[in-house]
């Protein structure tokens, strides 16, 4: 790979309130995939990770997840930063992968009141029964797109486009502010 | 803020995850480039603007991306009946309503 | 000393507990737990402001949020004011600061108050009847008038330094107003399990309890009951307990928002506390127990200060230990003031009579008026009242023509009986019903999963309200899936007295004549014979007696006043009151500030600012940025002592002679895959795709289905399966969302997906002569030869060392021109790389000001800007990208239409000033002669227009009706100061031949 110096959309400094830290996370690899229900199989089988078919769905496996968001349409994360696009490269199957690696960033909350800090933007309801470890969906904080992801009890993933990203880490920060006030 | 029910996702989601697509069930004609002007009319132009129960499509543009229809009231707001894109238009009997009730 | 009013062992706040605040600059000392009224009241203050419109003097006449009269001024400092804050719910503190407003040059001496004088002149409707011809004297008469006249507060002049909070939040069971009925019901639904929300606009839970002296609930008296249930509520997991929390509105599905005040009551303010909250709760079920509202009696005088509600009497007396008066009229129809008769009596004030505008009192009132010895009077009434700055005297009598008796009094309680607290029911688009007996409205048909409890849903008794609020608990919980087992609760109330009585509209002292200031609405300062008027004039609805009279429409929304109205206005109609009708209430139910409705959608968080990868880079090379939507873009770069004429010549001059770089990376971006990626591309463009071999490149034009541009942009094919789709940055979202809907509804059966990556790449255009000298060094092991990557063609390869690119061969600016596009995060290191060179070679980056120049030179299109939603491929001569062979694309039936093929079409064309210095306006006029009479006959506009330093001349597109024609033809631009003569040329201005980009 090259020498060349990648400049992430956001700076890895943790942000947020005691309830809830905000922190850009890692670099990841990510592919949006779409496929109809020939190719799930196969796609399954090169990525090593089940396809979930359930809405607000996910699967996850040693650092790779993914996430149902839509009946044809899954975003693919590996944290490990595996390169998506040459594993779904071997299905033959109709499908479309798109490396989306750079156009996503992601932030992760975390705390006892992340749930908090997330609902002062976001009109979902992140109840454990509403939406349970492993839950995700695209869905709104307050103006911008995310997709939202619930990896255990008190930590979310947001993922958005990065140009909304330092827009995204106001809002979370301003959200973990008051979800401890 | 409405909550509507997307088809796809299968459960309520709040309106601003949506977008308005307009009437629906006008199909595009297979062999557009040769209809006639009236024709295009009827297809492009006229909508029903119907006082009651309205069919139209909305698209879950920030959730599942899909587009779906649904039955809804225009003086209520309420939505009767949402369905799956490229599924029939429900009858007023399937949507639980009497002939004339439509108002 | 916390005020001469103040009675020793009454109340519930500490005496040693002080707190030291200002009113109008003077120092007062009250106890926490005070409202800012009840302080000023326990030092003998009742004037607390005047009224809108006649001036008049005002004290409180409540003691909770439908307070009319005690609008204050509260201040922390400069930036964080508050106008028309009512003092009967503001808390003091130690260092707060309070004006009155609506006075000039004082309280007690205000200029203001001639209006009163001038009353017949203010009377109803006199908006309507005063201010209307002519037009031009509202600008300079009439609003500086009404203006300076009338108002409340004054609006704050700095930006509000508070910071503000939003929360979404869902529950099973939302209960609104934590008094008996709301406490007892969220027991009851928190012990079945349900997720409860209850909220109560107090500082403390307890509702009526507050003045209920004489109630115990499970042997404790009711306050201590309340406190102690929403301790044991706070503590459950599934409850939270809200206080100072108005829900202000009720929307549909039960979407109810609630306002949190939470820094306003304290004297050092956290900084990263929010001022106030706003809670958007969707509830599966709400139970309403927002209580009921008593209402005041309507006579002459009635709005002195002095004069206030009986259970607002209570509840200074028992509260907050303050007593309203030492000599305390009673006027009533109702024996709720009664109580607060015998409680002021047994704390020592004196009672001079109790005027019952009933011949008949409740029997256990009257016995215990007549043990503690208070003098009754049924069947009479309060005639008139006198005092100038409170109240000093009440008239009584049998009727006004009757004898009468003055009473000396200070104070004077007043009980019409009690109006349910409907609102948020009536919100939720409930219907309400008529209650002819007790003549109020109730709850009738829901609307919504809600359920009214208690005196809010006209239930009386405390036993029955309990019994109701516990059995609504349950049942909405079980109602929302909650399903834990748990005893059936109850609780043993007792009550003193149980009320009887009531009355709506005016009474006997109110008229009929028509000067009696019997006020019904006291801060738009309507009185009952304004309604009368408003009859009179030919008003009928009472949504037109509303307007014509104001009554209902100031701040508090009529909460003491809309009964009244109506009533008086169903007697002067001849009608019953249900027949006449109720206005519609409107959320907010209180007023809620502009902070909490915009809560964190200020600064940098109002809206997205969207920068690209190479931003900052940019900003070090000095760029001025423009706002593209959303976006931040380079605009220009100027160099020292350059302006922006300057600075966009020389890096025009630049692109031309040597080479240029540019952030192209917000032009949107699409991919689309998939077997049947070709054919859904020649149905969504007009061009022909599925010749397009991959490797290759070519712009498209995308229309709507009426046959006009909607899009435009180049598309390169990548594989067989596989394309990549440039936007229009304002367009990506759109055009995305365009090709979605055709993909989904109407040719789902194509095998391709299309994925937005419009972020996923940045993007430089490297543009100019010396472009393949300066990317050569970065672009690892690919042919960019002429031959090897010829004009349109694209390759993915690796550059600055393996970094995978997509690289276009491609010009917007009609230069040799490449597009590099690397995932984003190496946008930087891309851009340094080729700077480093660009300026080596002698060249610069520019902006989108040089980009749209080099452009319009070339005669290519901006959508949006030359064209406008009514121009098709043809008008834009871009004919050539409209495939003949195609049997269906978008817009290919909408082209044919009889409007679109005929003459006079108005067609983009170049034009060009007779005088070359002259540069035109963009969206001028065109005429053919400009002699003609006005108005001229117009035939087209400048649609872009600049200087071209490259020609030494100005030029401009244009679109003209059947400009391809008028080619050579002079038109002329009338201008406010001269016309200017262009003459009519192609679009394209420089190398009409393409010999600048095949090389
Ligand atoms: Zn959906």
């Amino acid at each position: 790979m090259s020498e060349a110096i990648r400049t992430k959309p956001l700076p890895a400094t943790r942000t947020g309130s005691a309830a809830a830290s905000v922190t850009p996370a890692p670099e990841a690899s990510r592919i949006s995939l779409r496929a109809g229900e020939e190719a799930l199989a196969a796609l399954s089988s090169a990525l090593d990770l089940g396809l979930p078919t359930q809405p607000k769905t996910s699967e996850s496996k040693n650092g790779r997840m993914a996430l149902w968001l839509g009946p044809d349409e899954w975003l693919i994360i590996d944290q490990n930063g595996a390169d998506l696009m040459a594993l779904c490269a071997t299905v033959s199957a109709p499908h479309s992968a798109t490396d989306v690696s750079h156009r996503n960033t992601a932030i992760i909350i975390s705390g006892p009141g992340a749930a908090d800090a997330i609902n002062g933007g976001c009109p979902l309801d992140l109840s454990l029964k509403s939406f349970p470890v492993g839950a995700c969906t695209r869905t709104l904080l307050a103006k911008i797109e995310i997709v939202l992801y619930r990896s255990s009890e008190d930590t979310f993933r947001v993922e958005c486009w990065r140009s909304f990203a330092p827009y995204a880490l106001g809002m979370l920060a301003e959200g973990a502010m008051d979800a401890s006030a | 803020m409405l909550l509507i029910h997307c088809p796809y996702c299968q459960e309520e989601r709040p309106e601003t995850e949506f977008r308005h697509g307009g009437e629906a069930h006008i199909a595009r004609p297979t062999n557009i480039a040769d209809i006639s002007d009236e024709e295009f009319e009827a297809y492009f132009f006229i909508r029903s603007n119907e006082k009651g129960v309205t069919f139209e499509r909305w698209r879950h543009a920030h959730g599942c991306g899909r587009f779906f229809n649904a039955a809804r009231h225009t003086v209520t707001d309420k939505f009767i009946k949402v369905y799956k894109a490229g599924e029939p238009k429900p009858t007023l009997a399937e949507l639980g309503l009497e002939s004339g009730e439509s108002q | 000393m916390s005020g001469a009013y103040r009675i020793a062992g009454k109340g519930r706040l500490t005496p040693a507990r002080q707190a030291r605040f200002s009113f109008d600059g003077k120092f007062y000392t009250g106890l926490e737990g005070d409202t800012v009224a009840s302080a000023l009241l326990a030092h003998g203050v009742h004037l607390m402001g005047r009224s809108f419109k006649y001036h008049r003097p005002r004290g409180p006449i409540s003691a909770g949020s439908e307070e009319p009269n005690a609008l204050i001024n509260v201040a922390r400092d400069a930036t964080r004011e508050q106008p028309n804050v009512r003092a009967t719910v503001q808390e003091i503190f130690e260092g707060l600061k309070t004006n009155s407003q609506n006075r000039w040059p004082s309280l007690e001496y205000d200029i203001g108050a001639v209006n009163n004088l001038g009353a017949p002149f203010f009377s109803a409707g006199f908006y309507y009847k005063t201010f209307m011809w002519p037009k031009a004297a509202w600008k300079h008469v009439y609003e500086p008038f009404i203006r300076a006249a009338a108002g409340l507060g004054v609006a704050p002049k700095e930006a509000d330094t508070d910071h503000y909070a939003n929360r979404y939040a869902h529950c099973d069971v939302l209960i609104v107003g934590a008094g008996i009925a709301g406490l007892s019901a969220a027991l009851a639904a928190a012990q079945t399990g349900a997720s409860v929300i209850i909220c109560d606009e107090q500082p403390e839970v307890g509702g009526a309890l507050h003045y209920e002296a004489g109630t115990t609930v499970d042997g404790m008296p009711g306050f201590e009951w309340a406190q102690k249930t929403a301790q044991k509520l706070a503590a459950m997991d599934n409850v939270r307990l809200l206080t100072r929390t108005t829900a202000f509105g009720y929307y549909a599905q039960n979407f109810i928002s609630l306002t949190e005040r939470i820094t306003d009551h304290q004297a050092m303010v956290e900084k990263s506390a929010p001022r106030e909250r706003l809670w958007q709760v969707r509830a599966k079920r709400v139970i309403l127990a927002t209580g009921a509202i008593e209402r005041h009696m309507v006579f002459d005088g009635n709005d002195r200060p002095g004069i206030l509600l009986a259970s607002a009497a209570r509840t200074y007396l028992n509260h907050y230990g303050v007593a309203v008066g030492k000599k305390v009229g009673v006027y009533t129809a109702h024996d709720s003031a009664y109580e607060a008769a015998f409680d002021l009596k047994r704390a020592g004030v004196e009672i001079p009579a109790i005027v019952d505008t009933r011949e008949k009192p409740g029997d256990a009132v009257m016995a215990e008026a007549a043990a503690l010895g208070i003098k009754v009077l049924t069947g009479h009434a309060v005639i008139k009242t006198s005092g100038r700055l409170r109240v000093t005297s009440m008239t009584v009598g049998r009727s006004t023509k009757g004898t009468t008796t003055k009473y000396e009094i200070d104070a004077l309680i007043m009980s019409a009986g009690w109006t349910p607290s409907v609102h948020l029911f009536s919100q939720s688009r409930g219907k309400l019903t008529w209650d002819a007996d007790n003549a109020r409205f109730v709850p009738g048909t829901h609307a919504q999963d809600c359920l009214a409890v208690g005196a809010c849903n006209g239930t009386d008794g405390l036993a029955n309200t309990v019994e109701e609020a516990l059995g609504a608990g349950e049942l909405m919980a079980r109602a929302a899936g909650a399903a834990a087992d748990a005893e059936k609760l109850s609780l043993n109330t007792e009550t003193a007295f149980e009320w009887t009585g009531g009355m709506v509209g005016a009474s006997e002292g109110a008229g009929p004549d028509t000067v009696a200031k019997a006020f019904i609405d006291f801060q738009n300062d309507v009185c009952a014979k304004d309604i009368r008027l408003a009859v009179r004039e030919g008003m009928r609805s009472i949504e037109h007696i509303k307007r014509f009279t104001t009554n209902g429409m100031a701040s508090d929304q009529g909460k003491l006043s809309n009964m009244h109205g109506l009533a008086i206005a169903a007697e002067a109609l001849g009608k019953d009151i249900p027949e006449v009708g109720l206005t519609t209430f409107r959320a907010p139910y209180t007023p809620v500030t502009f902070g909490t409705i915009i809560n964190h959608a200020r600064g940098s968080l109002f809206d997205p600012t969207r920068k690209t990868p190479m931003h900052d880079q940019e900003a070090a090379l000095g760029a001025v940025f423009e706002d593209v939507g959303q976006w931040k873009r380079a605009w220009f770069f100027p160099r020292a002592g350059e302006d922006m004429h300057a600075a966009v010549n020389r890096e025009c001059k630049t692109v031309r002679e040597t080479v240029g770089m540019f952030d192209a990376s917000t032009l949107g971006k699409i991919e689309v895959v998939g077997p049947d990626a070709a054919k859904f591309l020649d149905l969504m463009y007009t061009n022909a795709w599925d010749s397009l071999k991959p490797g290759r490149a070519k712009y498209g034009i995308m229309l709507r289905e009426d046959g006009f541009i909607y899009d435009d942009g180049v598309v390169g094919r990548l594989a067989e399966d596989r394309f990549h789709v440039t936007t229009t940055t304002g367009g990506a979202p759109r055009v995305l969302q365009h090709m979605e809907d055709y993909l989904q509804t109407e040719f789902p059966h194509l095998k391709v997906w299309l994925t937005s990556t419009s972020e996923q790449w940045a993007t430089v255009a490297i543009q100019g002569p010396k472009a393949r000298e300066v990317i050569a060094p970065i672009v690892d092991d690919q042919d960019i030869s002429n031959e090897g990557l010829p004009f349109m063609s694209v390759v993915e390869c690796k550059v600055l060392g393996g970094v995978p690119a997509r690289l276009f061969r491609m010009t917007f600016a009609g230069e040799l021109g490449y597009e590099i596009n690397v995932p984003a995060d190496f946008g930087p290191a891309l851009w340094d790389a080729l700077y480093e060179r660009v300026e080596a070679a002698g060249g610069c980056a520019y902006g989108t000001e040089t980009m749209h120049v080099l452009r319009a030179e070339k005669g290519y299109i901006i959508v949006g800007q030359d064209t406008d939603g009514t121009v098709t491929p043809y008008d834009a001569g871009l004919g050539w990208t409209v495939s003949k062979k195609k049997t269906d694309f978008v817009g290919i039936r909408g082209l044919k239409r009889p409007d679109l093929v005929a003459e006079g079409r108005k067609q983009l064309v170049g034009l060009k000033t007779r005088n070359p210095k002259v540069v035109l306006e963009e969206g001028a006029q065109i005429v053919a002669d400009p002699n003609q009479a006005k108005p001229m006959t117009m035939i087209g506009h400048v649609t872009s227009s600049y200087w071209s330093e490259h020609l030494g001349s100005s030029i401009a597109l244009a679109v003209v009706v059947d400009g391809h024609k008028r080619k050579g033809e002079t038109l002329y631009i009338p201008m406010e100061k001269e016309t200017i003569a262009v003459e009519v040329t192609d679009t394209v201005f420089v190398d009409k031949e393409g010999s600048r980009i095949n090389v």
